[in-house]
């Protein structure tokens, strides 16, 4: 039970018009593991993670989430949502609702809870990441990384089996950028399923069971964080890393 | 632990392209989208078709009377005899060489300015036009016999409206946009009263009191030509309008530009001509076109305090008793000219607007 | 005293100084001019003229007037037409150009592109030639009353107008009315219930299709017990012309087709840059934490939405409001036509007819703008 695959990418293939944006993927993903993937802007790394939870569409291949294929069908894909959160380098938080409201919102209009409990879940997740008295501001009364920590309860309300995180901390300036990746490493520490595109080397070093490299579209090199960053193999990552560590 | 070879890539699958997949992709998607998609169509061979035939297919292009236009279709006939009234109003037939003489200088001063650089230089030659154009239009120099207003008719007319509110309107605007945004507590109130008084009416009101009740404020002797009343109202009207547009852009300067030309000594005028306005009118001139095409728009209200432009040429070519009744033929012709036109000019703006952005980043 | 002109405030204020005493020479100037001409060509002044006969027929008053009436009675009814049509403008077009604007975002090529030429064809031609362009069609092509098209029973449709039956005031129409005000009511109160309900058990209730229901059924049953007759009064051919029923004249039509298609340009143009305004980030983390399309655009993109497209939209309710006073080149009696025009040249008071009919707008552009103020200042985004 504990080594079964709760994600499963098969010759994942996308083309953006003529473009062939995504090369035949493959990825298994086991329960409560940490992936991280990077690698240049353009590789596609943001585009597949995206398919995962069918924010983009793709023309050839089969995603299987928890059990449920991912497809054109819209009860499919509202059981897959609910199943898979997603945190985005801009937030994205609702600038007219309250901070609270954010939070409460699906729980009331999807899963038909009462406002009390929907509310009572919200301040939970909210305490957990440290911003519980921020409950009844707006989001633009907020810095960066307050915001993307109140994102990242709004994912937690619904209790996912899988995060996905899009370059969570590229938005922020540098000083807030420890606080949202301490949040990271306490959910990955209790035992979330999460894929994170970052460039946080020490995220990754400190918390992921593999990391991922990207160029041009596919997978070009795996590896445990300790081989991947001290032993690259292929020139392609050697060079990438050459170009982020180098300040 | 698993690096993996180079991937080639790939031609994307044929289902994913092409115009069969335009197809359903953009027309067909969705039952609903089929719905639509069909109930498009039967609107548009609803009108087209019968538009076209009207216009075209059975319309009398020939001829030079109202005998000759048989058909069921439009008496385009009618449009050609009375081009003249329509392009120059009353003018008088053997002077309207003047006018498109004109017209032809202008051409060439908009085309020469592509090979111009200094701007100071651009702007004399367009003076010199003006005041040329006015000599030639308006005669009563160098020999030309003088044209009285009430002749002035037709889409000479509307361009010069436009043209005269335009150039008008501008340099007052400037004025008003600086007052409205200066420190002086007078000056800004003034300022802002008449464009809050002129933005809450309706430019007819603008247009009445200007005919009406202009002549009343000069004495007795002094009498005002129809026409320039009408061009002082127009004027006024549009000015309050172009200074909020300058307000606006005004507003997007920082206030380090302002602190810069203070530290480098520059005084009020020097600081509003040299580095503020210039930028100013960098940001606005997308919205200064679209109130140029508005102005353009308004010309057509000066039919209604008795002058002849574009619009009124319809009812007044129609009234002729040779060619009864042809007075939607008249209104198409006059639609297309104004379409044309104030399309055409968004269309530039929007090319401006393009140009801006890309300048900016 | 010298350093003194040199001082910046010194400055400010001699400038002020002289631009009200530039200000007030002018004034002067133009007042002097302004008496010893009213006084030459014997125009009168003040306001009395407003209890003269006017002495001249309105072929369209919503309030009780004849040829006895006064001008200051002229000035009401044309204040009236110009409200009436302004209300109904405005309510017209909002709707309208709501659904091009829709429209214009559909996904689908061939409404989309539709939709813009539309946009494209009447936001260039000029307000006045489509006023008169749809005045000339109604009246040229529509058949003359006695060969009137039947639209269907009891509206007719010919170049005098459009006429249809009027319900005469008896107890079936207040029934009826009354009945629509209280499913009103009724929906308002179960709107109320149902969110209390929705707040403490999370369930949903059909509000939507109870209150479609209710207004569809309640004034059906106050209509069959309360006689079951309107007792219209029908239009009916007699010689050229029909009378009785409610009559439309060709000059409200045209006024107002006109004005509705070209506002409605305007309007869609604001509603669809209040929805592209929204990000598609925000529609993708709504639809990331399960929210369908429908909630989606309920409760993230639409609220948002509207913030943007609301200022604009108002700003062009005003501008329907001033182009309403292009019915004077068609003889619709707004104010414009019929104080500022005809009342006029009847009296030849200009500047206090004028005076009178500008303040009219003034009036109806600064409660606009309240309204507009209010509302942004109660939808504002809050930020630090």
């Amino acid at each position: 039970m504990e080594n079964e695959n709760i994600i499963e990418i098969k010759n994942l293939n996308k083309w953006y018009g003529d473009f062939h944006v995504l090369k035949d993927i493959n990825l298994n993903v086991k329960k409560g593991e940490i992936i991280v993937v990077c690698g240049p802007s353009g590789s596609g790394k943001s585009t597949m993670i995206r398919c995962i939870n069918y924010l983009e569409q793709f023309q050839e291949g089969s995603i299987v989430v928890d059990g449920i294929d991912v497809v054109d069908d819209v009860k499919k894909i509202k059981s897959l949502r609910e199943d898979v959160a997603m945190v985005f380098q801009h937030f994205n938080l609702f600038p007219h609702l309250s901070i609270k409201d954010n939070l409460t919102l699906s729980p009331i209009w999807v899963k038909k809870q009462p406002k009390k409990d929907a509310t009572a879940t919200a301040m939970k997740y909210l305490e957990r990441v440290g911003i519980a008295d921020q409950a009844d501001k707006y989001p633009n009364q907020l810095s960066g990384g307050q915001q993307q920590r109140v994102a990242i309860a709004r994912s937690l309300c619904k209790n996912p089996n899988v995060m996905l995180f899009d370059e969570p901390t590229s938005a922020l300036d540098p000083e807030m950028v420890s606080e949202v990746l301490d949040v990271m490493v306490e959910l990955a520490q209790e035992g979330r399923t999460m894929i994170c595109v970052t460039h946080e080397m020490g995220f990754a070093k400190k918390v992921a069971d593999r990391v991922i490299f990207m160029d041009a579209g596919q997978i070009v090199e795996e590896n445990t964080p300790n081989e991947f960053f001290e032993n690259p193999e292929s020139d392609r990552l050697k060079l990438f890393l050459d170009q982020i560590l180098s300040h | 632990m698993a690096i993996y070879q180079e991937k080639q890539a790939r031609v994307a699958p044929s289902g994913s392209k092409g115009i069969v997949h335009w197809l359903k992709d953009n027309l067909f998607s969705s039952p609903t989208n089929t719905v639509l998609t069909i109930l498009g169509i039967l609107f548009l061979y609803s009108i087209i078709p019968p538009f076209v035939q009207w216009a075209y297919t059975d319309a009398t292009f020939t001829g030079d009377s109202r005998a000759q236009c048989t058909g069921d279709g439009a008496c385009w006939t009618f449009v050609k005899m009375k081009m003249d009234m329509f392009m120059y109003g009353f003018y008088p037939e053997d002077q309207v060489w003047r006018l498109q003489t004109g017209i032809g200088l202008f051409i060439f001063v908009i085309a020469s300015f592509k090979f111009l650089k200094s701007t100071k230089l651009k702007i004399l030659i367009l003076n010199l036009y003006f005041f040329i154009a006015f000599v030639l239009v308006n005669g009563g120099l160098f020999g030309l016999e003088h044209i009285p207003t009430d002749k002035w008719g037709g889409l000479m007319l509307t361009i010069v409206v436009a043209a005269v509110g335009i150039v008008c309107s501008f340099p007052i605007g400037i004025i008003i946009a600086f007052g409205r945004a200066s420190n002086l507590p007078i000056i800004k109130s003034v300022c802002i009263t008449y464009v809050e008084f002129i933005r809450g009416v309706p430019l007819i009101t603008i247009l009445f009191m200007s005919s009406i009740i202009l002549p009343l404020f000069f004495p007795e002797g002094m009498t005002f030509d129809k026409l320039l009343r009408a061009l002082i109202g127009i004027t006024l009207f549009q000015a309050a309008y172009v200074a909020e547009i300058i307000r606006g852009g005004l507003q997007s300067i920082s206030s380090g530009q302002y602190e810069a030309a203070d530290a480098i000594g520059l005084s009020y005028w020097q600081k509003m001509l040299l580095v503020i306005l210039p930028q100013a009118l960098k940001v606005a001139i997308p919205n200064l076109v679209g109130a140029f095409i508005s102005l353009l728009q308004d010309t057509t209200l000066v039919l209604i305090i008795g002058l002849f432009d574009l619009l009124a040429m319809v009812r007044i070519t129609a009234a002729d008793s040779n060619w009864l009744g042809m007075e939607t033929e008249g209104y198409v012709f006059v639609t297309f000219v104004f379409w044309a036109f104030c399309y055409g000019m968004s269309r530039y703006s929007q090319k401006l607007e393009k140009q801006f952005d890309t300048n900016l980043n | 005293m010298m350093r003194a002109l040199r001082n910046q405030k010194v400055r400010g204020i001699l400038f002020q100084l002289l631009t009200v005493i530039g200000l007030v020479a002018f004034l002067w100037y133009i007042g002097s001019n302004t008496i010893s001409n009213i006084e030459q060509r014997g125009i009168r002044t003040g306001f009395d003229f407003l209890t003269g006969t006017a002495g001249f027929g309105i072929d369209e008053t919503p309030i009780v007037y004849n040829e006895t009436s006064t001008h200051g009675r002229v000035f009401l009814v044309g204040l009236a037409n110009t409200l009436i049509i302004g209300f109904v403008g405005i309510l017209l077009s909002t709707i309208f150009g709501l659904f091009i604007g829709v429209l214009r975002l559909s996904n689908n090529w061939l409404i989309k592109k539709l939709a813009a030429a539309y946009i494209d064809i009447f936001r260039n031609i000029p307000v006045l030639l489509q006023i008169l362009f749809w005045y000339n069609i109604f009246v040229k092509t529509f058949p003359s009353p006695r060969q009137s098209i039947e639209i269907f029973a009891g509206v007719f449709i010919s170049n005098r107008g459009l006429y249809m039956p009027q319900p005469s005031l008896n107890a079936t129409t207040i029934s009826v009315i009354v009945s629509i005000f209280i499913a009103i009511i009724g929906i308002i109160f179960l709107n109320k219930w149902a969110n209390k309900q929705k707040e403490n058990t999370g369930k949903d209730f059909p509000v939507f299709l109870i209150s479609i229901g209710t207004i569809i059924t309640l004034p059906i049953i106050a209509y069959f017990m309360s006689g079951a007759n309107f007792a219209f009064d029908y239009p009916v051919l007699k010689g050229f012309n029909f009378r009785g029923g409610k009559t439309i004249s060709p000059e409200f039509l045209a006024l107002t087709f006109a004005l509705v298609i070209y506002t409605a340009t305007f309007i869609a143009e604001a509603v669809r840059s209040g929805i592209e305004a929204v990000s598609k980030g925000q529609k993708e983390a709504a639809a990331s934490i399960g929210l369908t399309e429908y909630q989606a655009l309920k409760f993230v993109v639409l609220p948002q939405a509207i913030r943007i497209a609301i200022p604009p939209t108002i700003n062009q309710y005003l501008n329907l409001i001033k182009n309403s006073s292009l019915a004077a080149a068609i003889g619709y009696p707004e104010i414009v036509t019929v104080f500022a025009g005809t009342s006029l040249n009847q009296v030849g008071q200009a500047i206090e007819i004028i005076a009178m009919t500008m303040l009219v707008y003034l009036t109806i552009s600064l409660v606009v703008s309240a309204i507009l103020n209010w509302f942004n200042h109660k939808m504002k985004i809050k930020e630090r």
